[in-house]
């Protein structure tokens, strides 16, 4: 079964959404990057996000990454914010039960994001 | 063979490929994201046909009893007429029935569309003064209730068709209007959630054909409205949105003024704004269904405190269209 298949799915990312996007919007650390963006609109790329890390279908190439990122690295976005995601949305998972062992995996998808996210 | 029609164009559509990739082949380019269902940016609106199986899923109630769908999920079966989301679609021609003042600065505009149009209460549609000058507008009617469309316009300084409407509209005047547009209105099932309201000024509009119409439909929960103005003068329809009250005790209206004055404890108007009331009054609001409309900043502050204060992003309806300036 696949990461994604495991964690449970479109309905797992939609459980996730709203508690993952209450964490970055009350996190300090990386709030600022948020605050422009329409939150409706953003839900629903949170959710592209997810899906993503999750290990789900998506088409999202590392060009793609680069891209919708570019603005962000312009206002300073470096490798503790990209932790803080990950922290994020470990905390999320946790709170929804979710065993430390597929915590680590969903870590490691993301990780495989970093440079490109991260522009490098 | 299935046809697809796009702005009024006729493709041939070719099992398996999904919508969005047949139009892609004909060169139409319809926005996409994540073509995986997920992004909602290729959102797009089925006008005639079936929509295909598992094309909705994830869209909101509101969305998907309007026939939007994604058009990277979408592999029809039969043919189909679509539209992109935002298409404005048919513009018709309605007799203005009265204009009505409802405050100082806000009148009340009924009009009678040539053709009946299908609309839910709390949408908004278009209004032209020319073919190049419009404005929207949000409907306070509700299509069970009322034979007409009613609108409250409130005059913007050196608003060009706000100022045509008050100043130059008369009974029986003709006037054009579009389609009726947005996602902001109730939807049955869950009689039995909260339901909580918060406007200002004419943003009244759409919450007042919303109430109606969730109490029309049954809706047994808790209705809380909150509408707020800088003073009791710029409050409208208090003694119907009373009356109302009086005779659902599930609705409570809460009328909310900046400043205190003799004016606000006759009416036992609330001090403060539309947000600051609500929160005090409900503190968490998890399993409540939100609905905002009115000035942009209270609008942006509202979803982020009612979010954060618990509701899902997906129970949270506002409009996005923004007042014009002028
Ligand atoms: C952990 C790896 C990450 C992945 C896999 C990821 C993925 C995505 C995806 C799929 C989108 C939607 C793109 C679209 O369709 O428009 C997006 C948008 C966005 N991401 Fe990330 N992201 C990551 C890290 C971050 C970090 C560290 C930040 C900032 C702290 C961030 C902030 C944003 C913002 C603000 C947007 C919206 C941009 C806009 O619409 O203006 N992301 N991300």
């Amino acid at each position: 079964m696949s990461l994604y298949q495991q964690l449970g799915g479109e309905a797992a990312v939609n459980a996730a959404v709203d508690i993952f996007y209450r964490k970055v919007l009350q996190d300090e650390r990386i709030n600022r990057f948020f605050s422009g963006v329409d939150m409706e609109k953003q839900s629903a790329k949170q959710k592209a996000f997810l899906t993503m890390a999750f290990g789900g279908p998506n088409h999202y190439t590392g060009a793609d990454m680069r891209r919708g990122h570019a603005h962000l690295v312009a206002q300073g976005l470096n490798d503790s914010h990209f932790d803080a995601v990950v922290e994020d949305l470990g905390a999320t998972l946790k709170e929804l039960g979710v065993s430390d062992a597929l915590i680590a995996q969903v870590a490691a998808v993301a990780e495989t994001t970093r440079n490109d996210v991260l522009g490098k | 063979m299935t046809i697809l029609r796009f702005q009024g164009q006729d493709f041939v559509y070719e099992a398996p490929r999904t919508v969005l990739e047949s139009l892609a082949e004909h060169g139409v380019e319809i926005p996409s994201g994540c073509r995986a269902g997920v992004c909602q940016s290729c959102l797009m609106r089925c006008l005639e046909g079936e929509v295909p199986a598992g094309a909705q899923e994830g869209l909101k109630p509101a969305l998907v009893a309007q026939g939007y769908f994604l058009a990277c999920r979408a592999r029809p079966s039969s043919d189909l007429t679509v539209a992109l989301a935002d298409a404005e679609g048919l513009r018709q021609r309605a007799h203005v029935l009265a204009v009505e003042s409802l405050n100082q600065e806000i009148v009340a505009l009924r009009l009678k569309p040539e053709r009946p149009l299908d609309y839910r209460a709390g949408q908004y549609l278009r209004l032209y003064r020319q073919a190049d000058l419009s404005r929207c507008y949000s409907l306070a009617s509700v299509p069970t209730l009322d034979d007409w469309l009613e609108l409250h316009i409130r005059r913007i300084p050196e608003g060009r068709v706000s100022a045509w409407v008050h100043d130059q509209l008369r009974v029986g005047a003709q006037v054009e209007i579009g389609d009726s547009l947005g996602q902001c209105f109730y939807t049955p099932g869950q009689e039995e959630q909260t339901l909580l309201l918060l406007g200002t000024g004419s943003g009244l509009a759409p919450l007042y054909g919303i109430v109606r119409d969730a109490l029309a439909q049954g809706h047994r929960g808790p209705i809380w409205l909150y509408h707020g103005s800088f003073t009791v003068e710029g409050l409208y329809h208090q003694t119907a949105l009373q009356r109302l009250a009086g005779q659902f005790p599930n609705f409570h209206y809460v009328p909310c003024v900046d400043r205190a004055g003799p004016e606000a404890l006759a009416l036992n108007a609330r001090v403060g704004t539309v947000l600051e009331a609500a929160v005090s009054d409900h503190r968490v609001f998890a399993h409540h269904r939100v609905f905002l409309c009115g000035h942009p900043d209270m609008v942006k502050d509202a979803r982020l405190k009612i979010f954060l204060g618990g509701a899902s992003m997906a129970e949270i309806h506002a409009d996005p269209f923004l007042p014009s300036g002028t």
